[in-house]
């Protein structure tokens, strides 16, 4: 019998071994936090840094001044000609965007079979693998003539320029979270539409978008958040004129194209780069929120169908 | 089984009014019993009456699951096993187990065997290959495996990965090994096969097996506990215990008769 | 056959016809991209093009110290971005407890990714630029990369962890092995394959970024190669964005050359460590 001899070597695991266990989990934990402290040190590092900004030329008067010109003798840091480029730029990507992304998610979800289906998302996902500055120089060669000839404008780098090749960079986004959404609806609601005598197009229409509406919108937010955001095809595309556009045929300069643009030139400390982080902060903020509450409608999604 | 006899041998739990709850809800409650020592002692019942969770009190794996709290008084070979100084990763090299589904590591089958010896510690190879090779001779599955032991453990059959898990189990050389029906998953051959180890290895370490199939039990036990819940709102109870030949030929209760001639369950 | 049926059946086939053009017209556009960038950039391949630097005004030459400068700084993110992202999804898969402060660092999580990129570039200018005086430098720019890849790696090594069959787990603890031999033994190897190839997907996206390194690492020209992390360095997208906007009479040949080395570097790294994966899913099934 060889047991005794063998339990007096095991009795007592070792005290490095239950130290080290302990330590490991601590260090991992600690790993765990990485996402909100660093969350937390952007909006910190922007806000110090647009302290000087805040406290000489105000919050408000940033946001609601009209005209931006940070570089004569007496600086005008007006954001509105930033912001409504950006919404400008953003809102007709969306508009061009949604609606064939919609209808892309649906017949990937709905209707198209095993092969079709890997085929196709796997392709999608490229087009999002693609870098933004590849999109942007595409935008270039082949957006931009277009756009110059076809509504013949001077030259062709316009808000419109922008949107068109900002609808392709967000469509990836949109279809797959959507189609996530739509794939997440129980299959045994279908059939039971199905079997009320509906056709597979009536079940989708009546039965698995309204279910799946909440999950298509965080999916159009969070495309919109990556629209804001979106910096070089749009710093390369849009003409970069500051001011308020009239039309899409308009040359616009987005929230950030400008800190893209300028804070290179800018003096270490000086009052213009103090604005641009204050830019940075107002940017933050809106994409902050914008993809908090896309978040937590998708939470509350996949709770629903936990059930 | 004399009490002089036990005490040259390890392996025996005794049990004290065990209850274990989850969060609010009672699961089991006032469990009782002696678990002897190179013996198989089967755990038999309805489905959800607590079988497989008695079991996980015994080597603490329910401590990794949630809610789950232990009441009442487990001792192995006479030690308190939730006494605040007992370690259960210690715990667990001495009382093993064997899962419902065979489910070797992604690994080679050597590997697989000697996880356990070397998260204990044992480095040197000829130590390592000799637990390796008792190991699976115990486990009745050497023959079959001792020329590929670099083979990917998923390549091997239900029966062969159950057997293996068996030996993996053993490899630690634990005194108790538990077994959670270890032969649900597998065809009746292969059933046959792990029934058949079991019946050998009673030589070497104590077996606690829960099993749903009664003609299982009344083949390999020697002993069967009878566990019952009555209603969802009842904490489940051990109706009664004994000698297997005993309870299958004469039960003592009368709900254990109805359940062993299949009136329920 | 009634006339509803006869209109249901006709808008069915509609309703085909219109998604599945959505999606064919977006199938076609990513191919499109991919056939233009290959048309446009092959003639400017050739071996000088990829081991010579800049000439004339970057009008000539290769590429050579943009692709070093690129491959430098996505070493050194995924240098500091695997270890943190590996941890913290080892935490949110095997250590957190249900609660609503894992429900919290799962929404910064997702919160991260949607964090724009231009953001890190200002967040990593004022931490590491200006506050550690690290300079425009590999060093600054890897560390901001590294934040803005890191969601991409937590949340593939979560995905990977989970799913290992909690079997598995509950089997190496039942042979008395604590919980992080369970772990470093047995489930991080059976989900390595996800993790990888989780991994370098997002690396891949780092390598393509250029709004959080113009103003944290990269350079407009620089002839010789980098010899320390504190060295700036050019890098392929940003040497794109200058050709493309700031060279007079842009030279074609080698902004598409350019372009299509990128591309191709980061779709040759998703696609070989998508197939590896997926090889490794049919050696191991669950």
């Amino acid at each position: 019998m060889t047991a005794p001899a063998i339990r007096r070597q095991r009795v007592g695991r070792s005290v490095t071994s239950r130290a080290a266990d302990s330590i490991v989990r601590r260090l991992i934990s600690l790993n765990g936090w990485a996402a909100i402290v660093i969350l937390a040190a952007i909006f910190l590092f922007l806000a110090v840094n647009a302290r000087r900004a805040l406290e000489e030329v105000g919050f408000w008067v940033m946001s609601l001044g009209t005209e931006w010109y940070p570089t004569i003798p007496t600086p005008r840091f007006g954001f509105l000609p930033l912001l409504s480029g950006s919404v400008l730029v953003t809102a007709t990507a969306l508009v061009l965007c949604v609606p064939v992304s919609l209808a892309a998610a649906i017949f990937i979800s709905e209707f198209a079979g095993g092969r079709v289906k890997e085929v196709t998302k796997s392709i999608i996902e490229f087009m999002a693998a693609i870098p933004s500055v590849v999109y942007g120089l595409i935008g270039i060669a082949v957006v931009v003539p277009w756009v110059r000839a076809t509504f013949d404008t001077d030259s062709g780098l316009t808000a419109l320029s922008g949107a068109i090749v900002l609808a392709f960079m967000i469509a990836p986004t949109i279809v797959s979270i959507s189609e996530d959404a739509l794939h997440a609806v129980p299959n045994s609601l279908r059939q039971g539409s199905l079997a009320l005598g509906n056709t597979r197009w009536e079940t989708t229409y009546k039965v698995v978008v309204p279910s799946a509406s909440s999950g298509i919108l965080a999916a159009v937010m969070l495309g919109m958040g990556r629209a804001i955001g979106e910096t070089m095809a749009v710093l390369m595309l849009t003409g970069n004129a500051a001011v308020i556009p009239d039309s899409l045929f308009d040359s616009v300069r987005t929230i950030t194209g400008t800190i893209a643009a300028e804070m290179g030139n800018v003096v270490q400390g000086g009052l213009h780069q103090s604005v641009l982080f204050t830019l940075g902060l107002v940017l933050f903020s809106i994409t902050f929120l914008i993809n908090l509450v896309a978040d937590l409608v998708l939470e509350k999604q996949r709770r629903r169908w936990q059930r | 089984m004399t009490e002089s006899r036990e005490q040259n041998v390890t392996g025996v739990f005794e049990l004290e009014n065990v209850s274990v709850t989850y969060g609010s809800e009672v699961a089991i409650a006032g469990v009782s019993m002696h678990i002897p020592p190179r013996a198989v002692t089967a755990l038999i019942g309805p489905s959800g009456c607590g079988k497989s969770t008695l079991l996980r009190c015994l080597n603490r794996m329910n401590d990794e699951i949630g809610s789950a709290k232990v009441r009442g008084r487990i001792t192995l070979d006479g030690a308190d096993i939730y006494a605040k100084e007992m370690d259960p990763v210690e715990l667990r090299t001495r009382v093993g187990q064997v899962f419902q589904k065979p489910n070797p590591f992604p690994m080679t089958i050597y590997d697989n065997v000697a996880y356990g010896p070397r998260t204990q510690g044992t480095r040197r190879r000829s130590e390592l290959d000799e637990v390796v090779e008792r190991s699976l001779k115990r486990a009745a599955l050497w023959g079959e495996v001792k020329k590929d032991l670099k083979k990917h453990a998923f390549e091997l059959s239900g029966g062969q990965q159950q057997r293996l898990c068996i030996a993996r189990a053993l490899a630690t050389q634990p005194e108790v090994v538990l077994m959670d029906e270890p032969a649900s998953s597998l065809d009746p051959i292969s059933t046959q096969q792990v029934e058949d180890t079991i019946a050998e290895l009673k030589e070497y370490v104590t077996i606690v097996i829960v099993t749903h199939n009664m003609q299982q039990a009344a083949r390999i036990s020697d002993l069967t506990a009878f566990m019952l819940r009555e209603s969802m709102e009842e904490p489940a109870q051990l109706v009664e215990v004994g000698e297997t030949r005993v309870m299958f030929t004469n039960p003592g209760d009368k709900r254990t008769e109805a359940y062993i001639t299949g009136r329920f369950g | 056959m009634s006339r509803r049926i006869r209109q249901a059946r006709l808008t069915q086939t509609l309703a085909v016809a219109i998604t599945g053009a959505a999606a064919a017209f977006i199938v076609t556009a990513a191919l499109f991209l991919l056939g233009y960038i290959l048309v446009r950039g092959l003639p400017a391949m050739s071996w000088e093009f990829i081991s010579q630097p800049p000439r004339g005004q970057m009008k000539a030459g290769g590429i050579l110290p943009s692709i070093i400068g690129t491959l430098a700084l996505t070493s050194g993110t995924a240098a500091f971005a695997l270890p943190v992202g590996v941890a913290a999804g080892i935490y949110l898969s095997e250590y957190a407890p249900r609660g609503r402060m894992t429900r919290i660092i799962r929404l910064a999580i997702s919160n991260m990714a949607g964090v724009p990129s231009i953001v890190y570039g200002l967040f990593g200018l004022a931490l590491f630029v200006i506050l550690f005086s690290f300079g425009t430098s590999i060093l600054a720019g890897a560390l901001t990369l590294a934040c803005l890849t890191l969601p991409v790696i937590i949340t593939a090594t979560e995905e990977a962890l989970r799913q290992i069959p909690s079997d598995l787990r509950q089997a190496s603890l039942a042979l008395g092995a604590t919980r992080w031999r369970t772990i470093y033994r047995v489930v991080l190897p059976a989900a390595a394959p996800g993790i990888v190839t989780g991994s370098i997907l997002g690396l891949a996206r780092a390598a393509g970024e250029t709004a959080p390194i113009l103003f944290t690492a990269a350079v407009y020209y620089k002839r010789q190669l980098p010899t320390s992390i504190f060295d700036d360095v050019m890098v392929l997208p940003y040497h794109i964005y200058i050709l493309a906007t700031q060279v007079t009479g842009r030279p074609d040949d080698i902004i598409w050359g350019t372009a299509l080395i990128l591309v191709g570097g980061v779709t040759a790294g998703s696609v070989i460590a998508a197939t590896w994966r997926s090889l490794q899913r049919k050696k191991v099934r669950w």
